[in-house]
Parts: C-alpha cells; structure tokens; sequence
C-alpha cells in the first residue's frame, strides 16, 4: 500500500566524499518495500527546490528501516544531507515496479557506481529466496566502492572492478561479468548504473540469451504516472518505439525492451 | 476541517459555465493524470470538479526525453500531451472518472479545427462529462496548441467550431505567451466560451553547461510552479476585469493563501497543478485553508471573496 508520510532520521553517514547513508524509521514502507523500487523524498521545508528527489530503496529491515543511499548532486540531496537524526522526512513510496524475484536460481548482480544502491536490496532477497548471487560491482576507484563489509557478510559471491586497478579487475565492471558469463550459466541478470554500462549489460546478456532486467533513473516530478514527465524510450515486439514512465512501468524493465541508442 | 464545523458553516460552492461546483478548487489538467493516480492519497469526491489531462483525437506519444527539468521555485516540462487518444479515455478512462459525483471536464486538444469539432461532438455524446476544457495553449506540441491560442481571430474560431459541435459548456484554456492575454480572452468570450481558463505554462528552456545541450530534448519548455504565481495572478486579475464570463485562475498555487489571491483578483475558481505533484494531498489542504480562512474573516459565503481586491 502506497504511503504519504513523515519518516523520522535514525541516522545519517558520510560514507564517502558526497555519498550518504540514510536510515529512516519508516515501517510502512520498510515492510512494502521490494527490491528495486523507490522511495520519493520531499527535499525542501520550502518550495525551494521544488520537486521530490527519486531515490532508490537501499535497504529494508526488520524494525520498520528503511535506508537509503545516494549521492549529492544537487540543491534537494544537499539539503537531505543536512538532516539530523530525529528530523522527520516527507516521503512518498514504495513507488514503481521492482525486480523479478526468483527462488533457487544463479543469478549475475552488475552494478556500476551508485548502481550498487537497488543491488544490495536484491541481493538481500534474492539470497534469503535460496538464490545464488554474484555481485559484480564496479566503481572508478578503490574509494568510491561503497557497503563492501555489508555485502561480504551476505554472503554474495563479491567480484570487484575498477577503473584504475585500485581494487580488483582493472576496467569496466561489464568487461569483468563479460569472462564468467559463459562458465557461470546464470539464469538471469540485473544490473543498474550509468546508462552506457547498462547498455553494454544489455548487448551482453541479448548475445547470451539471458533474460536480463535492468533499473533506469530519469529526472521525475510525481512519481505517480500522472505527469508522464519521466519517461524512457522503449521497443515493442515488433520493434517500435514508444515512451514509459519510469516511475511506473519502472524504473525495472526488461533490457531487450529498453532502445538503448536514445 | 473537523474544528471548522464549530463555526458558522461557510458556503463553498460556486457556478462557472453553468455547472455547480462545491468548492472552487480543482486539479489542473495534465497533473492530475486520469484520476487514478491519486485516489491512494485523496477522496477525488472531495474536489470542486475532476479535471484529465488533455485527450487528443488520436493517442499522442510525447515528446522524447529528458522531459522535465526544475528550475528555481519552477518546473520545465516537455511532455508535450502525451495520451492514449479518444478511444481509449472513452473505453477504459471514462468509467473509472464516472463514478465519482463532481463535475467532470475533459481537455481537448487538436492539430486542426476538424479534431476539435470531432473531439467535441464525440465526448458530447458520452455520458458523464459536465464540461470541455479546450487546450488552445499548450507550448510543447508543433501542430495546434498554443498556435490556435496567440491569435484573437483563431481562438475566436477554434471556439465557436467547438460550441457548434457540443451542448456542453465550453471552457477555453489560454496561454500567457501573447502580448494581449486579454484580447484573447474577449475573443473566446464573444466565440461563446462559458468560462476561461488561465494561465498555461510560460515558455523557457535549461541549459546543461556540461554537455552544452539544452536540459529537455524538447530545446524549450513550459515553465509552472510558484515561480510563475506573480505572472498568473496579474493576468487572471486582467482578464477578469476584461471579460464577463467566469475564469478558473491557475499558475502556481501552492497554499490556500495563494488560491484567495486568485480569488481576490477576480477567479471564480482556482485550479491547482504543479503543487500536486510535489505534495498529493494539495488541494484538500488548499479546501481546508480557504475554508478557515473565510470563516476567520468572517465571510460566510466564498463568492464575496471573487474579485473583492480593494485598489
């Protein structure tokens, strides 16, 4: 069930440079949520910045927390940041369609960057579900790899990738999933990140015939479907091309239907 | 709402193009979607009319995106009346919005005055619609819109081919990119427009500095939010003073304080969009705050707040 309410700040870390850990007391959403969907956060006390901020469910507990992980980029997150525990946040959610859940499956997790932020959620689910999981996270440098203590204490099978070698494989996270895809004979991937990585993620998985999801993120006003502001171009059977929110048709969707030349 | 009933009860309801609303505040198309979207958060029965997004004759795909950006206390969209068409309103839209009791108005647009004529007489003859709103203002699409707005003399006839193909009242939607908002405004009036409705989006675009590529694929947008209220409440209060037919008064209203400026200036309603979006519950706390505030000042009736401004 869809929640309009006020969220109180458990707490709020600085996990790296602009990057931030958010727990909210939140037990209607927490219990809602699924991995893959979001959360829509009022960033402002004012009009100033105007909309909500999309952000990404990160992870969901027991004992109604709901934690959120994001990056600032701008006037709403910066003002998110500024928030002390026991301030109480506006937020809207769980919003969109989530991933596809299987039991008893292998499945390949790529994230790149802030990407990592739904994966983890999925991971934590997919695992309890008696999947197997390979979490294939890239990031630019050894830095900027975030939740690595978290996701190794899952229990994923973790392979790492950096941009300039200072952790794991050197070069695109794609490149690294590319070598296991044959041997690991996955039955479905996932992947979130910046939309080139996606739409390498995607080539590969369609020369593999795995099917393959993936989450989009697209500046968004209400996160309703009411406005069709955030839409992404997609591809029908027949291959034509047609526009869907992302706030409602996503922001999971099918990585063949997505038209990655946009 | 509760603590209200302990004063005099205060009266609500006023009358545009003949239609009795029960209060004055209703959602502005194109941020309302069909409804649906926001029952979760609100009692749609509880709005003073159910406003759609704009129906086009046949679906409209949008423009591609990025479709929105924000800008200071201001939205940018280019959606650009993305919709599924007239069939589809008709079959699978309409008779979710009929089950709700306040009036409901349905916005038009079309490429050519034959679309019009045609969306006019097709949704005249469904049951369950009280009014059409004809968009002759939107900014985002490059045939009709807001090319049969900025002209008297093509708003008069985009008008009067709508009234000639409807018994229903005809509210015309204006855009304020014209020199004259309130040469239009006669135009509609003396074509038969029962009310009018303003104001659209303004035109402006974004620029993203880094990839030095404007911000929505668009190139240009329509700007709302409460950066536009000042532009709005002007030209409401001009137009109202300039015509004789009620006008729904809209751009940027956020708080109830916001809709009584509208009032005050001379709106017989007041719609409300871009607040929804940011906050679903908007126009039942904007009800509310009108409410209080008329019995507060001792108004028993919200029709002597209309155009009441002392200059």
């Amino acid at each position: 069930m869809l929640q309009d309410l006020e969220a109180e700040v458990l707490a709020s870390h600085q996990l790296g440079q602009d990057v931030y850990l958010l727990r909210l007391y939140a037990p209607l959403i927490a219990e809602a949520a699924q991995p893959g969907q979001f959360v829509h956060v009022r960033c402002s006390e004012t009009f100033d910045p105007l909309l909500r901020r999309p952000l990404s469910i990160h992870d969901a507990g027991n004992k109604g927390e709901l934690t959120l992980l994001y990056q600032v980029k701008g006037r709403g997150t910066a003002w998110l940041a500024r928030q002390q525990p026991g301030q109480k946040i506006n937020i809207l959610g769980p919003l969109g369609r989530g991933f596809t859940l299987p039991q008893n499956k292998r499945l390949a997790l790529v994230a790149g960057g802030m990407g990592m932020v739904p994966l983890l959620f999925l991971a934590r689910r997919a695992l309890e579900a008696g999947n197997e999981v390979d979490f294939f996270y890239g990031a630019r440098d050894r830095e900027q790899l975030y939740q690595l203590e978290t996701l190794k204490a899952m229990q994923v099978n973790l392979f790492l990738a950096t941009d300039d070698g200072s952790a794991g494989f050197q070069g695109p996270v794609t490149k690294l999933w590319e070598k296991y895809i044959p041997e690991r004979s996955y039955d479905r991937g996932y992947a979130c990140g910046p939309r080139p990585a996606l739409a390498a993620f995607a080539r590969l998985s369609g020369e593999f015939s795995l099917p393959a999801e993936v989450s989009l993120e697209e500046r968004m006003a209400c996160g309703l479907g009411a406005c069709r502001g955030c839409v992404a171009t997609l591809r029908d059977a027949s291959g034509n091309r047609y526009y869907e929110n992302v706030c409602t048709g996503g922001p999971v969707f099918d990585a063949a239907a997505v038209y990655w030349e946009d | 709402m509760e603590q209200a009933g302990k004063r005099p009860r205060v009266n609500l309801a006023v009358e545009i193009a003949g239609l009795t609303l029960q209060n004055p505040v209703m959602p502005a198309s194109g941020t309302f979607g069909f409804g649906e979207e926001y029952a979760p958060f609100i009692d749609l029965n509880r709005l003073g009319a159910l406003v759609v997004k704009t129906i086009t004759l046949h679906p409209t795909p949008g423009n591609p995106p990025p479709r929105l950006m924000e800008s200071y206390c201001g939205l940018l969209n280019s959606v650009g009346l993305q919709n599924p068409g007239l069939e589809i309103f008709l079959r699978e839209k309409l008779p979710y919005l009929r089950q709700y009791r306040p009036p409901l108005i349905v916005s038009i647009a079309g490429r050519t005055m034959e679309e019009y004529a045609e969306l006019a007489a097709r949704l005249s003859e469904t049951e369950g619609i009280a009014a059409l709103e004809v968009n002759i203002s939107c900014p985002n699409v490059k045939e009709g819109g807001i090319v049969f707005g900025t002209v008297p003399a093509m708003a008069a006839r985009v008008t009067a081919t709508v009234k000639e193909h409807t018994h229903l009242p005809v509210i015309v939607k204006l855009t304020p990119n014209v020199t004259d908002i309130t040469a239009i405004a006669r135009a509609v009036e003396d074509a038969g427009a029962g009310a009018i409705a303003l104001i659209n989006t303004l035109q402006g675009m974004a620029i993203d500095i880094e990839k030095r590529r404007p911000a929505l694929a668009n190139i240009a947008g329509g700007l709302s939010g409460p950066a536009i209220k000042p532009v709005a409440l002007y030209a409401v209060w001009r137009v109202a003073r300039a015509v004789k037919v009620p006008v729904i008064g809209m751009g940027g209203i956020m708080t109830a304080r916001d809709a009584i400026e509208f009032l005050l200036a001379g709106a017989s309603a007041v719609a409300v969009g871009t607040a929804t979006l940011v906050n679903p519950g908007a126009i039942m706390e904007i009800i509310a705050g009108l409410e209080n505030y008329l019995a507060e000042q001792g108004f028993e009736d919200v029709r002597e707040l209309i155009g009441a401004l002392q200059t």
